[in-house]
């Protein structure tokens, strides 16, 4: 692991450009976040492909329907919390009819820091994963972000991917194998499984380290797509350990932790805590300390694993 | 087709209407019956649609965005030969292709639709990938008069103009939405000063005299610019007791009423015999 830092949305940015020189069919609507998305890099190479809808999300989504009726492969990005405000048009025009629609939600969850809890969306993967036919993405850091982008825009169906707004450490090279539905383990263990995703996994592998010291031999699976999830690779963790920590930047309810409780519940005898936003709204603050506040660090991925 | 026979031949689909929202017990006959001219207009003289080739790229597309009007529609497509006419009595029934709002699994129809205020951000799409692919079909989107409180529907208006997207928005203006008339639930008016405002041009209508609606598309279609044609319509037009009658948005006529009902479109048909 470096310690070279970037956010994943700089990763969405780069892939968008790649797969649009890929595929001719690639193309980027927008909601006046665009320098933020990271979608305003398409426009030097590509002006024609990428689109400017102002501040109107829920046309901006069913605008992308149009396009992807027509054969286009469309990218409607904007923050992680205004595409909720769409979330009908979603459920509608997108995943009700299969939508080749790419759904991108840049700046989710508390690591959005200072701009407060109206921006931190820590919902987006529950409401998206409730969905029928939707798929949910959520990059661990800038090249898995860049490299689920392409896979994305190779998928033919309707998706949702997560970014962050805050630079994370970028974990992986252009090596990385990003294929959707498909956990990675990133450090073996026999004793405890830590299954994260997005900025939470550098946090786990630091946790698995401290673990280390405590005689904790701790597994970290990259948890990345959220939807369809990797239950083979989940319970066969679990099946070893015995013991399954969640770890993300997200509610508890409905998430990386609702959706693994939901597979360990059915078909497993393992133990789970859900380390992530214990169902409450956060506040403004620099996203370390709002980690900090709320529990999301290694120490209390340590502290859990003991009581566990 | 010459004017008198698309209006023999919408009255024939009312009588479609009536008869599938009977045998399914359900479904909106109203909003069905007030457009049914103009998009037997649309189907019989306009549109360059084939229904042995559904998904061609060069056919013109007509998006029904007030999808609850769907027996109007599938009546349309039906008489079109997307699919044979038997399934219309199997509207709304289990396991049946017929979805009780528009559905793009029936051949012919362009969106799935259900919840109001999507059409016009949906044609909007499809007219980005018109010019991304240089081609020159038309777009047609129909709204009714009640889904313009959508807010979604000016966002799209709004978009069509700026980016200088060329489409034909027709409002069923038939004054009467699910709860009441329109001007008792949320006054729309003066629609005509809305979509001029948001940089559209404006037609106005009697939307179920066929020489109007003919001369209208016409005009429409030569316009550079989007066009919102609108179209003064009686919700239930055609079928005496449910005409301008606001219990009959959702409601399907019982065997009573369908026999009612058939026998004055039938004398209609007669009278233009």
């Amino acid at each position: 692991m470096t310690q070279k830092l970037e956010a994943s949305r700089e990763g969405y940015g780069r892939g968008l450009v790649k797969a649009a020189k890929k595929h001719k069919d690639v193309v980027s609507l927008e909601a006046d976040l665009g320098k933020s998305t990271k979608s305003r890099m398409l426009i030097p190479e590509f002006p024609e492909r990428w689109i400017s809808c102002g501040i109107t999300e829920q046309n901006m989504i069913v605008t992308a329907a149009g396009l992807a009726w027509s054969g286009k492969i469309p990218f409607a990005s904007t923050f992680a919390i205004f595409s909720e405000r769409a979330f009908e048009q979603i459920r509608n025009a997108v995943a009700r009819p299969k939508m080749n629609v790419k759904v991108i939600g840049s700046h989710a969850g508390l690591v959005t820091g200072t701009d407060g809890a109206s921006a931190q969306a820590i919902e987006d993967m529950a409401i998206y994963r409730s969905l029928p036919n939707m798929v949910v993405i959520c990059p661990a850091d800038s090249m898995e972000a860049e490299k689920a982008t392409l896979a994305l825009a190779e998928y033919d169906g309707p998706a949702y991917m997560r970014l962050t707004r805050d630079k994370t450490p970028i974990l992986f090279d252009d090596n990385h194998k990003f294929e959707i539905g498909k956990a990675i383990i990133l450090k073996e263990g026999k004793d405890l499984s830590v299954v994260a995703c997005g900025p939470l996994i550098p946090i786990a592998l630091e946790a698995a380290e401290l673990l280390k010291k405590e005689d904790i031999d701790a597994e970290v699976i990259n948890m990345s797509t959220i939807k369809p999830l990797d239950k083979d690779t989940l319970l066969r963790s679990a099946k070893k350990t015995g013991k399954v920590i969640t770890a993300e930047d997200h509610n508890i309810i409905g998430g990386l932790g609702g959706a693994v409780a939901e597979v360990l519940a059915e078909n497993s005898d393992a133990k789970l805590a859900r380390i992530g936003v214990q169902d409450t709204f956060a506040e403004s603050g620099a996203p370390k300390d709002l980690y900090e506040k709320y529990g999301l660090t290694a120490e209390n991925i340590v502290r859990t694993a003991k009581k566990l | 087709m010459k004017a008198k026979e698309l209006q023999k031949l919408a009255h024939q689909l009312r009588k479609d209407i009536l008869r599938m929202t009977h045998a399914a017990k359900a479904g909106h006959p109203g909003g069905s019956l007030s457009m049914i001219d103009i998009v037997t207009a649309l189907y019989f003289d306009k549109l360059n649609v084939d229904p042995n080739k559904p998904k061609d790229p060069e056919r013109d597309r007509f998006i029904l965005s007030k999808g609850h009007a769907s027996p109007g529609m599938y009546a349309v497509l039906a008489e079109k030969g997307f699919f044979p006419k038997e399934e219309l009595m199997k509207f709304r029934k289990i396991d049946s292709l017929l979805q009780g709002h528009t559905d793009i699994r029936v051949p012919g129809v362009e969106m799935s639709a259900g919840s109001l205020g999507m059409g016009v951000s949906y044609a909007n799409g499809i007219a980005f990938a018109r010019k991304l692919d240089n081609r020159s079909y038309h777009i047609y989107v129909m709204l009714g008069d009640g889904e313009t409180q959508e807010g979604q529907i000016w966002e799209a208006a709004m978009n069509t103009s700026f980016h200088k997207l060329k489409i034909t928005t027709i409002i069923d203006k038939n004054r009467i939405q699910n709860d009441d008339f329109v001007e008792k639930t949320l006054v729309i008016d003066p629609l005509d000063d809305k979509w001029k405002a948001f940089g559209w041009d404006v037609i106005e209508i009697d939307g179920h005299d066929m020489d109007e609606i003919l001369k209208a598309l016409e005009k429409a279609e030569k316009s550079k610019g989007p066009v919102a044609i609108i179209a003064d319509t009686i919700k239930g037009k055609g079928v005496s007791f449910m005409e301008n009658n606001p219990e009959f948005h959702g409601k399907a006529p019982n065997d009573e009423e369908l026999k009612k009902g058939l026998e004055e479109l039938d004398a209609k048909i007669r009278s233009l015999s």
